[in-house]
């Protein structure tokens, strides 16, 4: 059966194609979900929230887009244990929702930064890890002005205890808390990481490292469902 | 004096002349109203109307066999096969960078992919030609990280990727810095739209952002003037910060998110085929747009400024219609279309107001409210078609003899030609970029197969809502030659158009188009009308000699601080096709090993070069020769060698020579270079070395591939000298140059940092 990937499309998203066609690439099939709408359709598997600028990122990343009607329905999703990524602006706006613990501020240097990074994988209790092995290194670019992930001490040890801290980067590019690249809730079936992983996803792109991320998501949606 | 100055006419204040006026006068019949001129001024300004530049463009050649729209539109647009269209335009925003860098930038971006998708294209990347004055002033690093955080802003936000382009730094460019910014999108051909009012009866949308005081005049205060001298005024130094501060409330503001919902909107509008014609509001705002999407229709337009949404109270008809208040976008649609129109706009979250009707009376119109009183009544057509063409006085410079007559060759010989190279490699010019590209998103669409820092740029050419389309790809080059066309106007450009053609070749595509941004100083100074012709000259033999048709362009004029013109900087943007990309091309790298190939010979020019300026303040003489039936000739060696897969590595020689050539390729594998002398045996000096003679490049290749491109040169008629061998940890160039890698790599990678202090 084919796994529906649900895309959040924001006013300001700009990832939702990409993601779309990564998945569809792992013979996926992808649906767009308007933010405007509070229902999801029964037939989504998993949902992705892409990286962009929704709303703007008036305020401040995900303030705004946390308040859409859909999120109203990725977190009922969520809490039925449906299996939600967000991607970088999309990790933004789950910190923002209260669905992931922490928040992410301006990078270090106060720059943007566009860059392949290296990330190591750090524990394999998430949907997007699953199977993944714990210490392989994936080749996955960033893109982002705020993704320096910062939590309180007690978050921190509750993630660190709970094996929570899902990537981390080998060489920290924006001072995140612990070289944390992203993280998932307690059930570990909400996850939010800032590197693109449908940025490598063709070997013209120099890397196709985000599809082991992709297919271990694409399958315990698929898994979950079966 | 100050009793003139204080009834100084109108037309004056508003940057016409006595001759304008007449002209305007007689257009009309009558004595112009004060909206009336103020209309004429904005759209007469140099930056609307070209009037100094248009009679040498009109030298261009703009056919070709892709070419679907040439100059005069929104954008040109090429035939890319199978159903699809690339759409490609250049501008520039040089005047408001230097008053507000951030903004300046931010609004040229987005001015320009307004541009693409106005014509039904979706914008799929961005590249910025960049020039500062030197780093060890601060004001110059201020106006470089303000338009980079600019670009990086609005670029990134509104979701188009900057892929490439250029950063270059120059005494000349100190208080007026270049930013040209170049868009391509991507469009399924039956989707082109054209800006034209056509259908009377049909309906005026404004679409986007309320209409503010902001950038009111921008197109006649800011873009058609130079800073701190106008009006003859003292040129102290102070001149030129106090008048800009002045000209500040000229500069507009972006909105990337704005822009972002307008893209999504206007693209549906036009997959629905809801809209007739579409044009954007940049230069000249709602006059420019109204006037000239009737007149190319033939028909004319009446305006209600009651009905365009403003965001202050009580403006005026004439702040109205001639702001520049940034993502406003006008679409022509038919009535029965206007209730969907408006919801899709309503989706997206984008104002949509009728703000008029089209006619058949030729004219345009402002009315206070719909069939109310009548503010303004002109030929829609005059705008443009009366507009003023001069053909200012021309000459060139008096000790034009003189400086051609020294030659570099006479610059004494350097003891260490490596210490020279690392000299170059840390000019901030020709250093790496990084610190500059990572702060843009050069990913998104993953379409970039070589983002920036390559010879070309090289994309998937493919798109959302646009059909699948095989292996197709682009190759994409900014390039620019402020030196060299100091030296010669007209060779400096034919050798920027070489470079840049080769640059895509370098990628494996097949220049196809090419688009131009003419940056040069005060057009009221015959030496600048001189070098403006002139480039346009050389610009053209080298477009006509490789078959490259010129599909828009930018004029920029008045680049000029305290007194002092700008380099002439003709900036051209080069458009590949790329057949079949299926792998990723060799780019600019070495294998271990490889055999080493300088494709075009060895050349010993050094006039205009980068070593003769930097180590010796050195700008005379005659540039090389540049045979272009030889260099169409390497383009398609280069071209077939890149697509076929005879290449590991190649790399064009240019900034800096051959010497630099080497060491880039050095930099980014990590490999040193072992290279032999000359054809004669003799060892390579500085000239062999540091010659920045166009139509050459260095070439990789591994095993039998050398022999393959050996072969593949000798039946193409292109001179193949073997150069050496790549290996080992040192750059060597036997009798007179030997480098550590590490070396090179330090100076080439951390210079840019260090020049900004930010390292």
């Amino acid at each position: 059966m084919t796994v529906t990937v649900g895309v959040v499309l924001f006013p300001g998203s700009n990832c939702e194609h990409d993601v779309a066609e990564a998945v569809e690439g792992l013979g996926a099939s992808a649906r767009i979900l308007w933010h405007a709408d509070d229902a999801l359709g029964s037939d989504v598997d998993a949902i992705i929230l892409p990286g962009g600028f929704a709303h703007g990122d008036a305020l401040r990343p995900g303030a705004i887009a946390c308040f859409s009607p859909v999120m109203q329905a990725v977190a009922r999703f969520a809490a039925d244990g449906g299996p939600v990524v967000g991607i970088c602006n999309g990790f933004q706006v789950l910190t923002e929702a209260r669905l992931l613990p922490g928040a992410l501020q301006k990078n270090r240097g106060l720059v943007f930064l566009c860059q392949m990074v290296e990330l190591e994988v750090s524990s394999d209790r998430s949907v997007l890890t699953s199977n993944v092995n714990v210490g392989a290194r994936l080749r996955i670019p960033v893109n982002h002005f705020e993704g320096n992930y910062l939590c309180g001490p007690d978050t921190l040890r509750e993630l660190e205890a709970e094996d929570r801290v899902v990537l981390r980067y080998v060489d920290n590019p924006n001072g995140s808390m612990a070289d944390i690249a992203g993280v998932c809730n307690a059930p570990g079936n909400v996850v939010g990481l800032m590197p693109h992983p449908e940025r490598a996803s063709h070997p013209l792109l120099g890397s196709e490292d985000g599809n082991v991320l992709l297919r271990a998501l694409l399958q315990t949606a698929g898994a979950r469902v079966a | 004096m100050t009793d003139t100055a204080d009834v100084q006419p109108v037309h004056l204040a508003l940057g016409l002349t006595h001759d304008e006026a007449a002209t305007i006068e007689r257009v009309l019949g009558r004595a112009p109203n004060h909206l009336e001129l103020a209309m004429y001024a904005v759209m007469w300004s140099e930056h609307c109307s070209y009037k100094s530049s248009r009679i040498h463009l009109a030298r261009l050649p703009t056919q070709g066999p892709e070419v679907l729209v040439g100059p005069g539109e929104g954008a040109g647009v090429v035939d890319a096969g199978d159903g699809v269209a690339v759409a490609i335009r250049i501008e520039s925003h040089n005047h408001p960078s230097a008053i507000e860098p951030y903004q300046g930038a931010a609004t040229g971006v987005g001015g320009i992919i307004r541009d693409i998708f106005s014509m039904g294209a979706r914008p799929m990347a961005v590249m910025d030609a960049l020039r500062f004055g030197p780093f060890d002033e601060a004001r110059s690093r201020w106006i470089a990280e303000g338009v980079v955080a600019g670009i990086s802003g609005y670029g990134n936000a509104v979701g188009v990727p900057t892929v490439g382009g250029e950063f270059v730094l120059d005494a000349a460019y100190a208080d007026n810095p270049l930013v040209n910014v170049l868009c391509v999108g991507l469009l399924p051909i039956e989707r082109l739209t054209l800006a034209r009012a056509s259908g009377p009866g049909n309906l005026a949308v404004l679409l986007g952002s309320s209409t503010g005081r902001d950038g009111i005049g921008g197109v006649s205060v800011l873009a058609s003037a130079g800073f701190g001298t106008a009006a003859g005024e003292g040129a102290d130094a102070a001149g030129g910060e106090d008048d800009a501060a002045a000209k500040r409330p000229s500069v507009q503001v972006g909105d990337p998110f704005e822009e972002k919902r307008l893209i999504e909107t206007c693209l549906q509008l036009m997959d629905e085929r809801l809209v007739v014609g579409v044009q954007d509001l940049g230069g000249a705002g709602l006059t420019c747009a109204t006037s000239e999407t009737a007149a190319k229709a033939g028909s004319g337009m009446d305006v209600y400024v009651d009905r365009v949404p403003v965001r202050e109270p009580a403006m005026l008809a004439f702040e109205v219609m001639t702001s520049e208040s940034q993502e406003r976008m006008l679409a022509i649609v038919t009535p029965e279309n206007l209730e969907r129109t408006l919801e899709v706009a309503a989706r997206w979250e984008v104002r949509a107001n009728v703000i008029g009707t089209v006619t058949d009376h030729g004219r345009l119109r402002i009315l206070d409210r719909m069939d109310g009183e009548v503010l303004a009544d002109v030929p829609a057509a005059s705008m443009e078609h009366d507009a003023p063409r001069y053909d200012r006085p021309r000459r060139p410079p008096a000790d034009l003899g003189s400086r051609r007559a020294d030659d570099p060759a006479r610059l004494p010989q350097p003891a260490d030609c490596g210490a020279d190279l690392l000299v170059l490699l840390s000019h901030p010019g020709v250093a790496d970029k990084t610190w500059v590209s990572r702060q843009y998103d050069h990913q998104l669409f993953l379409n970039t197969v070589e983002g920036p820092g390559g010879d070309a740029a090289v994309l998937r050419c493919r798109a959302p809502g646009v059909p699948a389309h095989g292996h197709r790809g682009l190759a994409l080059s900014t390039d620019g030659n402020g030196r060299w066309c100091s030296v010669d106007p007209r060779a400096g450009t034919a050798m920027v158009v070489a470079e840049s053609a080769l640059n895509v070749a370098c990628a494996g595509g097949r220049p196809v188009a090419l688009v131009n941004n003419l940056n040069f100083g005060n057009p009221e100074h015959p030496e600048v009308m001189w070098q403006l012709s002139e480039a346009v000259d050389g610009m053209a033999e080298a477009c006509v000699a490789l078959s490259i048709p010129v599909v828009g362009g930018n004029v920029s004029l008045y680049n000029e601080s305290r007194g002092a013109d700008i380099d002439p900087t003709p900036i051209v943007g080069v458009l590949g096709l790329i057949d079949s990309l299926e792998r990723r091309p060799p780019g600019i790298g070495l294998v271990d090993g490889g055999d080493l190939t300088l494709l075009g010979g060895h050349a010993r020019g050094l006039a205009g070069s980068l070593w003769a300026d930097v180590l010796h303040g050195h700008r005379r003489g005659v540039l090389p020769g540049l045979d272009l039936a030889a260099h169409g000739r390497l383009l398609g060696l280069v071209r077939e060698s890149v697509a076929e897969g005879v290449l590991a590595g190649i790399h064009d020689v240019s900034d800096g020579g051959l010497a630099v050539a080497l060491a880039e390729l050095c930099a980014r594998s990590g490999i040193g270079v072992q290279v032999t002398g000359g054809e004669s045996g003799a060892p390579l000096d500085a000239a062999d070395l540091f010659s920045e003679a166009a139509g050459r490049a260095v070439a990789c290749t591994v095993g039998t591939a050398t022999t393959d491109l050996r072969a593949r040169a000798e039946a193409a008629g292109v001179t193949a000298v073997v150069l050496g061998r790549a290996g080992g940890d040192r750059l060597v160039v036997v009798g007179s140059m030997d480098v550590g890698v590490d070396q090179v790599t330090d100076a080439w990678r951390n210079a840019l940092t260090r020049a900004l202090g930010a390292a």
